[in-house]
């Protein structure tokens, strides 16, 4: 097996394809994904027509795009076998984020509403 | 073994690989940006930490200022917009650095560290600006919170851009060996990063943060 063949089998994170062209076109497609994304997430937030109490929600979901399209255009993360490897450690990695976070939230949240003593009794208080 | 490999999608078309290591270990130019990445996903997690701090006190102002009275959506705007188009043009320089371009590759490499110092200093702007209206760190655990998360972000790119003249000048001084090539790429999976994590901040801390209540 030649060199070159050796490197089409796996690819490290970050590493871009082989033609300039489509290099290119694949980094632009993401800056103008990740404008838009970015431009449609402030002016959910600014503007008065959406229903208020979903707005958060949706942020969370347009930064979560946002996201997926940085992996995608700008780390090359992609579904090939020769990424395996890559999104395995991606897959893990994101497993902890959310346990960490959404356990957190989730925790403290009910803590807070149900644990809470007194507030004029305790100097730690959560003001809401 | 081989064709059945192939038919689940272990094997590159044709070859005689397996998927499953017989060739032994591979080549440095993927072991290290793998294990790099891997550093980068356990800093992900750090920063899940941060930000599970940060939502859990970004109520517990203590009387003092809140989300809604700091925060200025404009200056966000302008950070995120410098953050984005220098992990773009981060990823020019990688362009350019694999096919030996030189001038190509500082240029874009300069680019990229002067948008990286113009979201450093819009943010340190921010900050000084909260300090001075009394609103520091020691205020309350909000402000604590904030300033761990978001100012963590900020080191985090400020040793980037350490790291970002590093590397040019082992470009400059020692051209485009295979090594330094390796580090250039580490970097910019780094700076990829940051710029994640920074979607993470300016959504919840920011967006999210300055809702009409």
């Amino acid at each position: 097996m030649t060199e070159n063949e050796d490197n089409l089998l796996d690819v490290a994170p970050g590493a871009p394809h082989n033609n300039i062209l489509s290099e290119s076109v694949a980094y632009i497609i993401g800056l103008a994904l990740a404008l838009i994304l970015t431009g449609v997430s402030f002016w959910v937030a600014s503007t008065g027509v959406l229903w208020g109490p979903g707005i958060a929600t949706g942020l969370v979901v347009l930064a979560i795009a946002q996201i997926g399209i940085h992996l995608v255009f700008f780390l090359h993360i992609t579904s090939g076998p020769d990424n395996t490897n890559n999104v395995l450690a991606l897959a893990f990695g994101v497993l902890i984020v959310f346990l960490v976070m959404i356990g957190t939230i989730w925790i403290m949240a009910h803590m807070n509403a149900n644990m809470m003593p007194d507030p004029a009794l305790t100097n730690l208080q959560m003001q809401h | 073994m081989t064709t059945e490999a192939a038919t689940i999608g272990l094997t590159h078309g044709g070859s005689e690989d397996t998927g499953l290591g017989h060739r032994g270990p591979e080549s440095k130019s993927i072991v290290v940006p793998y294990g790099f990445w891997l550093f980068v996903l356990s800093d992900m997690v750090l920063f899940s930490a941060l930000f599970a701090s940060y939502a859990t006190l970004v109520h517990a102002t203590d009387g003092g200022p809140t989300t809604n009275e700091l925060f200025d959506r404009g200056l966000v705007a302008v950070e995120t917009v410098a953050l984005l188009l220098s992990s773009f043009v981060c990823g020019l320089a990688m362009i350019t650095a694999k096919r030996g371009n030189m001038v190509w590759t500082q240029a874009w490499l300069v680019a990229t560290g002067i948008l990286g110092a113009v979201f450093l200093g819009i943010e340190l702007y921010e900050f000084a600006t909260m300090v001075g209206e009394g609103a520091g760190p020691q205020r309350s655990a909000f402000l604590s919170a904030f300033f761990t998360l978001v100012g963590c972000h900020g080191l985090h790119v400020a040793c980037g851009l350490l790291w970002l003249g590093t590397m040019m000048a082992q470009i400059w001084a020692k051209g485009f060996q295979q090594h330094i090539i390796r580090r250039l790429l580490c970097f910019s999976i780094f700076w990829h990063a940051l710029d994640i994590i920074w979607v993470g901040i300016f959504t919840i801390v920011y967006l999210i943060g300055t809702l009409p209540a």
